[in-house]
């Protein structure tokens, strides 16, 4: 693959709105850019639709957009969360991702070097998940209209038409697994806008996890419901699943792993981690009975993340999330109203 | 994590409460002063671990919470000023004025920056001369010595484009003003621990003695909250009231002598508005007449603070542990989290919005 951004620089140093005007340069910008970052058959073949064979029945279909500053932060950039965020979605219905589109929303002035290390993280992306970028669309923005590069994603995947996941199917005593420490995304992308002098970055989580979700099905574990902890990290994650499914669930912030350099950023500015967002996190509801050998199973997957049983479905039909903290008693948690903001005292 | 772990290690919390229990034989009501407190002690739960019959009502020592809606609404009326570079702590910017909070302004295209210290607000100051920062200088005897710092600063280096909204209180006279109210029932304070980290124990020796309270310094961690309640708790059921240090390995007794001559040389002691309490006398600082070009009131000459609060809000009473929140014709219709008529609905930790969580659901 070539490392070097294909368009001269020489000719076009950054984008301009001439690249979104449907000319020759829009052709060069999607032939020399976009085909050769991401290239396969279909995207190749240049027509107006992709043309995609499902041999399943049944297909998830997914769409997201995303907004970030820094576009580049420790563990990922803008084009690494646009593709493992929509994968995400898909694999949390129990779906096989194969097919993503890659609609770009550009400001006039971008880089034309950082556009081309953006997509080389998507095509790097996309390989590690398994999925194609099959179609895509660009537009270009004045500058000041629009804050680098804006990215969705929309995607497509396979269905097992007798898999049932979701909050439907959660039952008292299944057991609430996460595949790892949590809060580093969120922590990762304000120590990197806030300038904030760590000792050493913290990288985001992000990652696909369609691989483990496919590996536990394999295994044949009966996945009660699953949950992506992105936006609102894992509380928030959990508060909607136990109101949807009627039933109170109850986790130990003793289990819940934080790593070190995270808490400590936490602690600093006053927030909660179980309320900051990760991009490569899960929570995973499976019967008791099976929770050991999922977990092994998500060890074997993530490795390095310290995936951990963090609670339980009780039998009280609450619909609550209750916390039994570090000193053993216990609060309910909510969702928050809005984005988590550093406290002042 | 060090520091931490010890203070939150759940054998240790088992052994103060149940030390606590030993000693309790009447209920007694105590005031935790800090919000960083109460945001512990709902944080951890640390209220369920008391005897029955001892009560933590949460005090006025948040500034999210206590800051004036007047107040509020000049900071939203200067940040919206064209050529304005308007920075706050974050939590403040979600605080509603009359009609709107900070995160509305800047959605209108103000230039509103959540930064994390006044002296990145003055760097701003620095990098654009041709703007005017304008820095909101909430809080209590904590954050008065870094704010003053930047406009200590500022003045050294001649720059002339900085000023400072200041809405800072002081927490001796608010707690004077609870303890000398006809209707007080608070028997015991934990005081703020931070807030003596600069300020000292000094102010409070004369309180705990003209009303026979006991005032304990307190720290943040569930180990230390409780250590607080427990020695709070001892000096009541022994009869005593004097000012405690619970917290002597961030409170030194005469507190940062350093810290509180950069405040003395930048303030001086005026009488403030406290949201929920009313005027409360000499309980805040304003810039000292010889900072007042740093004044962003005068300034920028906004309307007038003085905005009434709600009429049927009793936030008021209920920072006094006077009423309980659902006893307020507002609450949970008229009053949300989303849209707080008053001080305790606002914060987070303030009693109004732990209620109506806890009811909502």
């Amino acid at each position: 693959m070539m490392l070097a951004c294909p368009i001269p620089i020489s000719d076009y140093p950054v984008v301009t709105l001439a690249h979104g005007g449907g000319g020759h340069m829009m052709r060069r910008l999607i032939r020399d850019v976009f085909v050769a970052a991401l290239g396969n058959d279909t995207l190749q073949s240049n027509t107006d639709s992709a043309l995609l064979d499902i041999p399943s029945g049944r297909i998830a279909f997914t769409t997201d957009s995303f907004v970030v500053k820094p576009l580049f932060f420790p563990g990922g950039n803008i084009g690494t969360l646009a593709v493992n965020g929509t994968v995400n979605d898909l694999a949390m219905a129990g779906a096989r991702p194969r097919y993503l589109s890659c609609g770009l929303i550009l400001e006039e002035g971008l880089p034309m070097d950082t556009l081309w290390r953006i997509m080389l993280s998507m095509k790097q992306a996309a390989d590690a998940a398994g999925v194609s970028i099959v179609t895509g669309d660009t537009k270009v923005v004045d500058k000041g209209k629009g804050d680098g590069v804006f990215i969705n994603t929309s995607g497509i995947g396979e269905l097992d038409p007798a898999l049932r996941i979701g909050p439907d199917a959660i039952r008292p005593g299944d057991v609430i697994l996460t595949n790892g420490d949590i809060a580093r995304h969120g922590m990762a992308i304000l120590a990197a806008r806030e300038e904030l002098a760590l000792e050493a970055p913290i990288d985001s989580d992000c990652a696909p996890l369609n691989h483990a979700v496919a590996a536990l099905l394999q295994a044949g574990i009966d996945i009660h419901a699953l949950r992506d902890a992105t936006r609102g990290g894992v509380a928030s994650a959990l508060v909607e699943m136990a109101q949807d499914a009627r039933r109170e669930f109850l986790i130990e912030e003793s289990a819940i792993p934080v790593r070190e350099d995270v808490r400590g950023a936490c602690e600093l500015l006053g927030i909660d981690p179980l309320y900051v967002a990760n991009e490569g996190r899960m929570v995973c509801l499976v019967p008791e009975e099976q929770a050991d050998a999922a977990l092994a199973i998500l060890r074997t997957c993530f490795p390095d993340t310290s995936p951990a049983r963090i609670g339980t479905v009780q039998s009280r039909d609450s619909g609550r999330l209750v916390l039994r903290s570090l000193i053993g008693a216990k609060r309910m948690l909510d969702l928050l109203s809005g984005e988590q903001l550093p406290r002042i005292c | 994590m060090k520091y931490l772990d010890e203070y939150r290690d759940a054998e240790g919390v088992r052994t103060i409460a149940a030390a606590i229990a030993r000693i309790t034989t009447k209920p007694w009501m105590l005031m935790e002063v800090c919000g960083g407190q109460t945001h512990a002690i709902i944080k951890f739960g640390i209220d369920a671990l008391l005897p029955e019959g001892v009560t933590l009502l949460h005090g006025p020592g948040c500034p999210v919470c206590v800051t004036p809606v007047g107040i509020i609404d000049q900071a939203l009326e200067i940040a919206g000023r064209p050529g304005v570079i308007f920075c706050s702590f974050g939590d403040m910017l979600r605080v509603p004025g009359t009609r709107r909070d900070l995160f509305a302004v800047k959605a209108e295209g103000a230039d509103v920056r959540m930064v994390y210290s006044p002296l990145d607000a003055l760097q701003l100051a620095r990098k654009h001369p041709d703007k005017e920062v304008v820095f909101f200088a909430v809080g209590f005897e904590t954050t008065a010595p870094a704010n003053a710092m930047s406009v200590y600063q500022a003045a050294q280096e001649g720059i002339r484009n900085f000023s400072l909204l200041v809405s800072h209180v002081l927490v001796p006279p608010a707690m004077e003003a609870l303890l000398s109210s006809p209707d007080n029932r608070v028997q015991g304070f934990l005081a703020a621990g931070h807030v003596c980290a600069i300020a000292g124990c000094e102010p409070y020796i004369p309180l705990a003695r003209n009303y026979k309270v006991p005032i304990v310094v307190t720290g943040f961690e569930p180990i230390d909250v409780l250590r607080g309640i427990h020695l709070c708790i001892r000096q009541l059921e022994e009869g005593r009231a004097e000012c405690e240090n619970a917290y002597p390995r961030a409170v030194r007794h005469e507190g940062n002598p350093a810290a509180m001559d950069m405040v003395a040389e930048v303030f001086t002691v005026i009488d403030r508005k406290w949201r929920g309490m009313g005027e409360i006398s000499r309980s805040g600082l304003g810039l000292a007449p010889r900072y007042a070009d740093y004044d962003a009131v005068r300034k920028f000459n906004p309307a007038s603070d003085d905005v009434p609060e709600s009429p049927v809000c009793i936030s008021g009473l209920v920072l006094q542990g006077l009423k309980k929140p659902h006893e307020c014709p507002a609450f949970g219709n008229r009053c949300t989290p989303e849209k707080p008529l008053g001080a305790t609905m606002v914060s987070n930790e303030g009693a109004c919005a732990a209620y109506y969580r806890y009811r909502k659901s």
